[in-house]
């Protein structure tokens, strides 16, 4: 059995815990350096271990040897070691990033980073409904101590909110578990997915009820409509390279969900197959819309990209509503696009702030921007790639989605919504662009150095999408093969399952 | 035994969502504790309540699952340590704000908002 499945959780762990002790305990450049270098091994570990799954099948890795269903297990299918590099590479950026000086803040930001990265890592890796609690519970209290990193009243007041709010979905997490486990008898996701047509009558109900709570907390975490209040007030609070990290944080509510209902209570599922699709409709429809009005009445661009990363929850959700492979598959092009872009506009509205002075990234008329060019060539790109225009990723991974509802008869509703989504959404971008570059008065005034590296993290954030693009033909591949292998069902996953029974007892 | 049970886990988290709702960050903490005591109690149940059942073999004639003994004990860990982050958030809150409200400002009363109109109209 191959120990490569469970290096993306152990290097961050290791190298969180080693940064609290001497001899990196005190010094933030041998923790900048450091951590970079994990990064790059994590990097590497997560490219490889996507290959293997990609060649070789699905990797299940049996902790301890703690046989499954009993056990826990770790399944790095083409799904989850896609997430698993995503995360990877946006958490270089982010870090990268971080170390030109937000690092400098307060205390500690690099072994919290890592938590951070190790707990979505965990997240997205785990084959246990159970281990998926722990790794939330690692992520958000992670997450929680970068979100207040540095400090001030805005960030106590958002994290405040933030905090309580996540508690109490924990313990809805919690309950959904005890039912689940009460009626179906175990907590492996493949093992339920196999159980879950069996139920009798009575048992169907609370397993439902199971299903359905948890789905309120991956929506939760994701921002679906009536529970995404939480999310423009946090990320806007957060200082830039955090933002960027949590940039996948709902895209962790979004696999989710995706994994949940799809392998569990999918179509396959007997009386149970498909118990969220009637919400998922509605409420991603109205995530989009409500989305984009609050991109549309956002004063300044920090707000107004924690909107997109709504708008973008909800299409996505959109996709995993029509429950077919062809919209799975468009899906998970779309998280890599989106992902990267809202977190590399996090850090071009903080390069914007910087400049500007006391007016930082409100739409207002302040004194004329420094280095304008560089980050208004990086800002327009940003731009032109979020909105969904020709010629970047999120041009191709929009026509996806849009191609994929053709023949549904909700088609009538996904077309207009994401469009004119879409046209509120270039409305906003280009008026917060004429104004952060072009209302300006008087003379630059002193000038604020930019920083190489900062830029390095924005422009490697970015290079992203034009890649996406040209490599669209074998990301597709991936995606469909990814999406097929989800939709499989469980007798696929039984195999992976018994391969793992073999590989555990030699 | 089973009624009580439910009774008990059934009052707990009605009063941890009543807190939970409202204004000050200390009855918000305390809603939280309680809920993660209903949380804890109902894992426990979800492997069936049995009297005088051992979970390690060899012990009794009758099992119980040792499962959501386990989950149980994991819950407990990570909501004691989320209750104490929350306390030091709360205090750090006060501390930033000014006072104890989750929002980070009291709102005006309703009847101090007419009183004052009304002096004003007066």
């Amino acid at each position: 059995m191959s120990h490569l499945p469970i290096l993306p959780i152990l290097l961050p762990m290791l190298a969180a815990v080693l940064m609290l002790l001497p001899p990196l305990n005190n010094s933030i450049s041998r923790h900048r350096f450091f951590s970079m270098g994990v990064m790059f091994l994590l990097i590497i570990a997560s490219a490889s271990l996507l290959l293997t799954s990609h060649e070789q099948g699905t990797q299940v890795y049996v902790l301890g040897g703690w046989q499954p269903p009993f056990g826990i297990t770790l399944v790095a299918d083409r799904l989850s070691t896609l997430m698993v590099l995503l995360t990877c590479v946006l958490g270089l950026g982010a870090q990268l990033y971080a170390c030109a000086g937000d690092d400098k803040d307060g205390m500690y930001f690099h072994p919290l980073f890592m938590f951070q990265i190790m707990g979505i890592n965990g997240a997205f890796l785990t084959g246990d409904v159970f281990n998926l609690f722990v790794f939330f519970e690692v992520l958000l209290i992670a997450s929680y101590a970068l979100l207040i990193h540095g400090g001030g009243k805005q960030k106590t007041k958002a994290n405040v909110h933030y905090v309580i709010l996540n508690l109490v979905g924990s313990s809805i997490f919690l309950f959904a578990l005890g039912i689940l486990y009460g009626t179906i008898g175990s907590l492996n996701i493949i093992d339920m997915a196999t159980k879950v047509p069996l139920l009798d009558e009575h048992e169907q109900a609370l397993a439902k009820a199971g299903g359905l709570l948890l789905f309120v907390v991956f929506a939760l975490k994701a921002a679906l409509l009536p529970l995404h209040f939480w999310l423009p007030k946090t990320y806007a609070a957060a200082s830039a390279p955090v933002a960027a990290l949590f940039a996948i944080m709902t895209k962790v509510g979004v696999y989710s969900i995706l994994r949940v209902h799809t392998t569990i209570f999918g179509e396959d599922a007997g009386a149970l197959a498909s118990i969220v699709i009637p919400w998922l409709w509605p409420l991603s429809l109205l995530t989009i819309t409500f989305g984009a009005i609050g991109v549309l009445a956002s004063p300044n661009l920090r707000l107004t990209t924690a909107n997109l990363v709504v708008v973008s929850a909800g299409t996505l959700m959109l996709a995993i509503a029509m429950e077919r492979e062809a919209a799975t598959s468009a899906a998970l092009y779309y998280i890599l696009h989106t992902t990267l872009v809202t977190g590399a506009l996090f850090l071009i509205a903080d390069l914007i702030s910087e400049q500007r002075g006391k007016a930082e990234d409100r739409y207002v008329m302040a004194r004329k921007m420094g280095h304008s060019k560089v980050i208004g060539i990086a800002f327009f790109m940003a731009a032109l790639t979020v909105v969904g225009l020709p010629p970047f990723s999120g041009f191709v991974g929009k026509i996806l989605i849009l191609q994929s509802a053709h023949g549904l008869v909700e088609i009538m509703w996904v077309w207009p919504v994401v469009l004119i989504a879409g046209l509120a959404c270039l409305v906003a971008i280009s008026r917060a662009g004429t104004t952060l570059f072009w209302r300006s008065s008087g003379d630059a005034g002193a000038v604020e150095p930019l920083s190489k590296l900062k830029l390095i993290a924005v422009s490697m954030l970015l290079i992203a999408s034009p890649l996406l693009v040209v490599f669209g033909g074998p990301i597709t591949e991936f995606t469909d093969l990814a999406a097929a292998e989800l939709h499989a069902g469980p007798a696929m996953l039984d195999a992976a399952l018994n391969s793992a029974h073999e590989g555990g007892k030699q | 035994m089973e009624a009580i049970y439910a009774f008990c886990v059934g009052i707990l988290t009605t009063c941890g969502f009543f807190l939970v709702l409202r204004g000050r960050t200390f009855t918000v903490v305390i809603g939280l504790t309680l809920l993660s005591y209903a949380v804890n109690l109902f894992l426990f149940a979800s492997g069936r309540l049995k009297l005088d059942g051992a979970a390690v073999l060899g012990q009794s004639v009758e099992y119980s699952d040792p499962l959501p003994q386990a989950l149980v004990l994991t819950a407990i860990v990570i909501g004691f340590a989320m209750t104490a982050f929350v306390v030091i958030l709360a205090m750090r809150s006060r501390a930033d704000q000014g006072n104890d409200h989750v929002d980070g400002q009291i709102p005006e009363q309703p009847s101090a908002r007419l009183s004052a109109s009304d002096k004003r109209a007066g």
